[in-house]
């Protein structure tokens, strides 16, 4: 009976510390497992792989630190393959505290590709309005965008020179960990139209695939695994990949804690029953 | 020399935060207060130098014509929301929030209904030629039964209902395994932080 009692409450600093020797390993021995593609990211990959080149592709930065593991890893893979086929990039972003990991993304990719700034990427920066913005970029982006990040007017970058609204925008890839993409779905694809594929946190992943199911949206990457696969299908591994395998262990290690607990629970409410 | 600076706080912060898991400590207290007080602040900057200094300051300085005059509406009306911190006259902020309100209600319906709703029920109707597409249409009808509470959940009703009820749960159960992977994800981003770009423990 004690026994049974144990398992069924297992102090969580065990569980913890289970947890971290489980993620700590992989990571130290650099273990990989193939990672298995689904249609959702495959879908994503293809909407940029068929873009005519120099499309231009609008990026916007809606995650924080507190989400960045798992969005970062997407945001460079998506960036790479941009600039492999040689896309002009725009970002921008709706949350404040996200637009620095934009902007370190930007710099460690696009010195990668010899792409320069203000001719084949610029960062606008981060304009609070969320709703009212989005629909807004479909009349004139310098209604709200007249500076880029650093300062500099937009007239005066030459890749915005011919761009005003979504009617130049190609694609918008949208990098979410909160409501935003639920908006950007709403009021630019619904409203004007606009191409939109979604990187989201495994949050709101389960979310958003009722969108792609409707073809609301052109492609799905759904948390470390989506960003996983968007790394195999570009041939460039990085924190996605690698992160992979403690997350199956991880995985492992918590559905052996909910059936031990179960066992617990179970064989306890019995014997008290009887 | 100033990255390996700025690593080791992140170290020191993540391994801070980590503790909590043991217990509750002073280091987690610490590092949980410079958080959100450096968020704060960091919003609070983003915010004068990409909202109001773009948007309001600078376009009153260089816009000619009524448009200039304009600007001052949405400022009064930010201002008059800091009359919350003033009891007697706190009652003008509530004209701000009813502005808030307002618009963000216009917006909400409007992209409720032309972003989720229409293009949902048209991607609901479609032919039932395929396990997955007759599965979707009754996961739809079910949950939608589920949810009628107009008559009594008896007989063919009930059956419903505890279908759609059914559906719901594996839908919570598909979330919420996402959200475990999301959380261990965190966990990974932070250990990899650790052992590569602090320790260097692997090359």
């Amino acid at each position: 009976m004690k026994f049974f009692e144990k398992i069924a409450n297992i102090d969580s600093r065990i569980i913890y510390l289970l947890l971290l020797i489980v993620v700590l390993i992989p990571l130290l021995f650099k273990l990989v497992l193939p990672i298995n593609l689904s249609e959702p990211v495959k879908s994503a990959y293809d909407a940029i792989e068929n873009l005519p080149e120099g499309s231009v592709i609008l990026f916007s930065v809606d995650y924080d630190a507190s989400s960045a593991p798992e969005i970062q890893p997407m945001l460079l893979s998506i960036l790479r393959h941009a600039f492999t086929r040689k896309h002009k990039v725009i970002l921008l972003g709706q949350w404040a505290l996200g637009l620095p990991f934009g902007e370190i993304g930007l710099n460690e990719i696009a010195p990668q590709f010899n792409a320069k700034y203000g001719e084949d990427y610029v960062n606008l920066g981060y304009r609070p309005g969320d709703r009212a913005l989005m629909v807004g970029l479909g009349r004139e982006i310098r209604d709200f965008f007249a500076t880029d990040y650093k300062g500099t007017l937009v007239d005066d970058i030459p890749l915005m020179r011919k761009i005003h609204n979504y009617n130049d925008i190609d694609l918008l890839v949208g990098l979410e960990a909160g409501q935003a993409g639920d908006n950007w779905i709403q009021f630019a694809g619904a409203r004007y139209g606009v191409n939109i594929i979604i990187g989201s946190t495994g949050v709101i992943a389960p979310d958003m695939f009722h969108y792609m199911q409707a073809k609301q949206i052109k492609g799905l990457i759904g948390g470390l695994q989506g960003a996983a696969e968007y790394e195999t299908l570009i041939k460039k591994s990085g924190t996605g990949v690698a992160g992979m395998v403690a997350q199956s262990y991880a995985h492992l290690l918590l559905l052996g804690f909910i059936i031990i607990g179960n066992i617990g629970f179970f064989v306890v409410r019995r014997r008290k029953q009887s | 020399m100033m990255q390996i600076i700025g690593t080791w706080i992140a170290a020191g912060l993540t391994l801070a935060i980590f503790s909590f898991l043991y217990k509750d400590n002073p280091f987690y207290k610490f590092a949980e207060h410079l958080y959100v007080g450096v968020s704060a602040a960091y919003a609070i900057l983003y915010t004068l130098y990409f909202d109001v200094k773009p948007l309001l300051y600078e376009k009153f300085m260089t816009e000619h014509g009524p448009e200039k005059w304009i600007l001052l509406i949405p400022a009064a009306f930010g201002l008059i929301m800091l009359a919350r911190w003033v009891p007697k006259i706190s009652w003008l902020s509530r004209w701000s929030i009813a502005l808030t309100v307002g618009i963000a209600a216009g917006l909400g319906i409007t992209g409720q209904i032309q972003g989720i709703l229409l293009p949902q029920i048209r991607g609901t109707l479609v032919p039932l030629n395929s396990f997955d597409n007759i599965l979707m249409v009754i996961g739809v009808i079910a949950t939608l039964v589920y949810f009628y509470f107009s008559i009594a959940h008896k007989g063919a009703v009930k059956f419903g209902a505890r279908l759609g009820m059914v559906f719901i749960m594996v839908a919570f159960g598909a979330s919420f395994g996402y959200t475990v992977m999301a959380r261990i994800s965190l966990l990974i981003g932070r250990l990899h932080f650790l052992v590569y770009e602090w320790l260097h423990l692997v090359k």
